[in-house]
């Protein structure tokens, strides 16, 4: 039971890490694999205000959403939009380039060790709860990431907003002649990615680690969740990172040898199965 | 309007180009020009080699791949399996590594058939991390993480040893490389050729046209794998060594990043992107050991910015200006 | 600095041209991972090699001493390093080899070192077969079997009888492992499980759990030092492992001064065998380490760095004998059988494998004035390799 607990929790980090680059992929069709980067900004946000200021852990939090949501703006400004008709390729060498930048600025400023994090005792140790051993950040994590799932899905679906996005999205010219402004709906969208992307970098340090690689070390899984979930869709990144999740610990867990193998096994299983992950819209280009 | 096809154009293309003669006189004038840096320009080569072998399947035929390591790992290894058991000859090691590589991509080319350019990124990159996986676990046959050694090759045709200065690993990769790269020119202007690229552009038009479009891509794609293990052969034979990391996902994202950079479609993009990219990060690590990837990521991003298309592109616009 | 070094080496050269060649600089060609996964460890060694030049400064032997420095990232990628060793020896014309932060690094380079004779000095790479694949090879660093059979003695004799083994599923932490049930079983220990994880691995929940299920006297771990460890113990915490009795062992490279920090509290009281420690009474080290951190403020000396050290003190040393030659040959020849205190403690150069010899300390983690440290409380004295006996 223990083991499916952290199956789940696994999946929810999972979640919560990849949630913005769907965001921004799917409903933004831009393959922005810098996504890994502002996680990272997220991350030592995180850790700089706890360790150098003492602000307690969950303050942080919004404070690193901010500050990437403030740097998504800057570089959608800038850059970004300069290629957002680009085609992916062009995307792919470009947010690499930035992935490349971002890994040696943060070896620059904080050098190339681990980052110490320390959580608040609340967040620590585990309890017994019907036959498993539920670890308390793990339950935090939980709960954090189903929120917020329904939270975006709310926002997607539910709002002014969300309707404007996903009608920017299918068509940014009828969008436009609606009154739509399309430009800025992208802004907050890209805004919304990083800042999502922010709390999950911020929210994993205690189960990633954080160090100037993370960009890259963790890339692979950002990008499988997008793919077997379906890009831009909230609720299959949720079941898609759950199961991954999920299979990936079981997996461990009983049969330590193929450990590693699970993870791609079930995305390349799922993809030929459904080459639109699992929740996709239909393959066109 | 004429109701017969005008391929004047298609065939004038497949005619050599005087700059073309040019650029390969610049591997042979290398050679006499930078004698100390051959083990850089033999690598250069095998990189380009892998980049044409990308730029066949993604340039001509549109299957975005970031896995494309795997057939150059599996090359690799089998080129390095072979030395080990005692056949160090280098053109059976490469043919090996070929036909070892090819196999593979045959058997993983069902994969790329369907789906959008995402679904062939993970995909790819799927099978190259578990083949990357298998290479650990069987680490009494690979080496694993700590390489495989005992690679001893024999002289190139009974001759010629793989020396220290890398004088005959240098021509033996050059020469794999323009032998195979004239093929591939070949292969690319031929209706073969031309109906890969007319299933890049508009793939479900082809059918009607009566192009057996699978089959087409099944073929590309072995093609694509067998030149890519066949670079990967050459780097086991110029080294005397396999180490995992050339399954390594970084080894295809590299690979996506430097073909693009020269540019897609054109074969010239790739071997123009392997020697610029490998030559400014030789350059940029020895000036800055610890910070070059700053550097070489804005020179990505300036690419991107101010040269769509790539290198290729940039050529082709300026000698659009100048005719 | 190294630009500078460069500028000052040229100047001497050509005042002395015409005079012999004892008066031309000896360049070092340092084949380290200074950007990649392994970045800090290749960084920790350029600061060890560094702080010997800047305390001892750079004329041994008659000759002024030059570091041409390569980074051969990603440091698992052999073919980079044999290129870089091949420029090195061809272009830059360096008279000795050094670094090597990985094995797959040392073991392709091995055969250039071999075939332009050139000595190689292997700062970190710590698989035993290393040393055999070319004559010129010196080490420095450890192997992995030396630092492991001690923490094996040491269970057996502590009350540990049933022990788990948890291992990074790659070369060096095979060599961990066989070396450690070696050891065990022969001292009438019994290993009740033996797990390899994924070395990329960010949640070690399932193999905690698996261990708790076992209910061994310990757990002997090797990881590589980094995010992993840190994942691992965090969760070894969390879960009530040390609570429920269970000890954690292991070769000081899960307690490594790098990430003692970022573990934090979770690693107090874990017992490991190791060869050098910040914390090690000796004057030696007393002296290294305020260098150290004079130098380097935001880092802390580990046994990455003084390998470094050591390995440069052994050039030196090596070029003071033979009055500046490097001859290969020459130099393997002096370099056997040299004695002396390192930071560590004693070490010397076995005369027949080249490879290390060092006593190795059984220590336990606790905080001393603030500071997380490795608190040494017993040793073994001149542990050779035992995977070459």
């Amino acid at each position: 039971m223990t083991v499916l607990f952290d199956g789940v929790a696994s999946g929810i980090l999972l979640f919560l890490i990849s949630v913005g680059l769907s965001v921004t992929l799917g409903l933004m069709n831009f393959v922005n694999l810098a996504h890994g980067a502002f996680a990272m900004l997220g991350g030592y946000v995180c850790v700089v205000l706890l360790n150098r200021f003492n602000v307690p852990f969950l303050a942080t939090l919004p404070i690193a959403m901010i500050v990437a949501a403030l740097a998504g703006v800057v570089l959608e400004r800038t850059l970004y939009r300069r290629l957002y008709g680009a085609s992916h390729l062009d995307q792919v060498l470009f947010s690499i380039g930035l992935v490349f930048m971002s890994i040696s600025t943060a070896n620059f400023f904080f050098g190339d060790h681990q980052q110490p994090l320390h959580l608040p005792p609340m967040l620590k140790g585990q309890f017994h709860l019907a036959g498993a051993d539920i670890g308390a950040y793990r339950l935090f994590l939980i709960v954090v990431g189903l929120a917020l799932a329904v939270a975006l899905q709310w926002l997607v679906a539910g709002t002014k907003f969300g309707a404007s996005l996903r009608a920017a999205v299918d068509n940014p010219r009828a969008a436009r002649g609606l009154g739509i402004d399309v430009d800025r709906v992208f802004v907050a969208t890209f805004a919304l990615g990083t800042a999502l992307a922010a709390l999950g970098g911020a929210l994993g340090i205690e189960m990633l680690g954080l160090d100037p690689e993370f960009p890259i070390t963790y890339i692979v899984y950002f990008l499988i969740v997008v793919a077997v979930g379906g890009s831009g869709n909230i609720k299959g990144s949720l079941i898609a990172s759950l199961i991954l999740g999920i299979c990936d610990v079981e997996g461990k867990y009983y049969v330590p040898q193929i450990g590693a193998f699970v993870i791609y096994l079930v995305m390349v299983a799922t993809l030929i199965v459904r080459p639109q992950g699992l929740f996709g819209r239909s393959a066109t280009k | 309007m004429s109701l017969t096809f005008d391929n004047t154009r298609s065939r004038r293309a497949a005619n050599w180009h005087t700059a073309e003669y040019g650029f390969w006189m610049l591997p042979i004038v290398a050679y006499f020009v930078f004698p100390e840096n051959l083990a850089l320009l033999s690598q250069i080569a095998i990189t380009a080699l892998f980049a044409v072998s990308l730029d066949l399947i993604l340039g001509y035929a549109g299957i975005v791949s970031l896995g494309h390591a795997a057939f150059f790992g599996v090359g690799a290894y089998a080129a390095g399996l072979l030395a080990q058991a005692g056949w160090g000859d280098p053109i059976l090691g490469l043919a090996c590594a070929g036909v070892v590589a090819g196999l593979v991509g045959w058997i993983t080319s069902f994969l790329v058939l369907r789906g959008t350019d995402l679904t062939r990124l993970m995909v790819t990159m799927g099978v190259a991390s578990m083949l990357y996986v298998s290479a650990n676990k069987l680490t009494g046959i690979t080496g694993g993480l700590d390489g495989m050694q005992g690679v001893d090759m024999k002289p190139l045709f009974g001759q010629f040893a793989f020396d220290l200065y890398g004088k005959t690993a240098y021509i033996y990769c050059v020469a794999v490389l323009f032998i195979l790269f004239w093929l591939a020119r070949r292969i690319v202007h031929s209706p073969f050729g031309l109906s890969l690229q007319g299933i890049r552009q508009n793939v479900f038009r082809m059918p009607a046209l009566g192009t057996p479009v699978n089959a087409r891509l099944i073929a590309v794609y072995t093609l694509g794998a067998v030149y890519a293990g066949i670079a990967g052969g050459l780097l086991t034979q110029t080294t005397q060594f396999v180490s995992i990391d050339v399954l390594s996902f970084s080894r295809s994202a590299e690979l996506l990043l430097i073909l693009v950079l020269g540019g897609t479609g054109s074969l010239y993009g790739g071997i123009l992107g392997a020697a610029i990219f490998m030559t400014m990060h030789n350059y940029l690590s020895d000036i800055d050991p610890q910070y070059w990837q700053f550097w070489l990521g804005l020179l990505l991003i300036f690419v991107v910015l101010f040269a769509r298309g790539g290198i290729m592109g940039a050529l082709r616009t300026v000698a659009k200006r100048l005719a | 600095m190294r630009l500078k070094n460069c500028l000052a080496g040229l100047a001497m050269a050509a005042t002395f041209t015409g005079a012999a060649s004892a008066a031309e600089p000896v360049k070092i060609g340092l084949v380290l991972a200074l950007t990649g996964p392994f970045a800090a460890y290749g960084k920790q060694i350029e600061h060890g090699v560094e702080l010997y030049l800047k305390t001892n400064g750079d004329v041994f032997g008659g000759r002024k001493v030059e570091l041409v420095v390569k980074d051969d990232s990603p440091g698992t990628a052999g073919d980079v390093s044999k290129r870089l060793a091949q420029e090195l020896v061809v272009k830059d014309k360096v008279d000795i080899l050094a670094g090597f932060t990985l094995t797959p690094s040392a073991f392709a380079v091995a055969p250039i070192a071999t075939e332009a004779k050139k000595p190689m000095i292997v700062m970190n790479a710590a698989t035993s077969a290393i040393t055999t694949k070319s004559p010129y090879i010196v080490r420095t660093s450890m192997t992995l079997p030396q630092n492991t059979a001690p923490i094996a003695s040491w269970a057996a004799k502590n009350n540990i009888k049933k022990a788990f083994i948890l291992v990074a599923d790659y070369g060096p932490g095979y060599d961990a492992e066989g070396q450690f049930k070696k050891t065990f079983e022969a001292a009438g220990g019994e290993i009740v499980g033996d797990v390899r994880a994924p070395v990329k691995n960010p949640d070690y929940g399932p193999f905690l759990e698996r261990i708790k299920d076992a209910k061994p006297d310990a757990v002997f771990l090797f990881l590589p030092p980094g995010a992993g460890t840190i994942a691992f113990m965090k969760g070894f915490t969390e879960r009530g492992l040390g609570k429920a009795g269970i000890r954690l062992i292991a070769t000081g490279d899960l307690t490594d001064e790098e990430i003692l920090d970022a573990t934090g509290e979770d690693e107090i009281g874990m017992v490991t065998s190791f060869h050098y420690s910040e914390a090690h009474k000796s004057p030696e080290n007393a002296a290294y380490t305020a260098a150290y951190h004079k130098a380097y403020p935001n880092d802390r000396p580990d046994f990455m760095s003084v390998a470094g050290y050591d390995g440069m003190h052994l050039i030196a040393t090596v070029l003071q004998q033979t009055h500046g030659n490097t001859d290969a040959d020459a130099f393997v020849a002096a370099a056997k059988g040299m004695k002396w205190i390192s930071p560590r403690g004693p070490i010397s150069i076995d005369p027949d494998t080249r490879d290390i010899v060092q006593d190795i300390y059984i220590r336990k983690v606790e905080k001393v004035n603030g500071k997380l440290q490795n608190v040494e409380f017993d040793h073994v004295s001149a542990v050779k390799d035992p995977g070459k006996q």
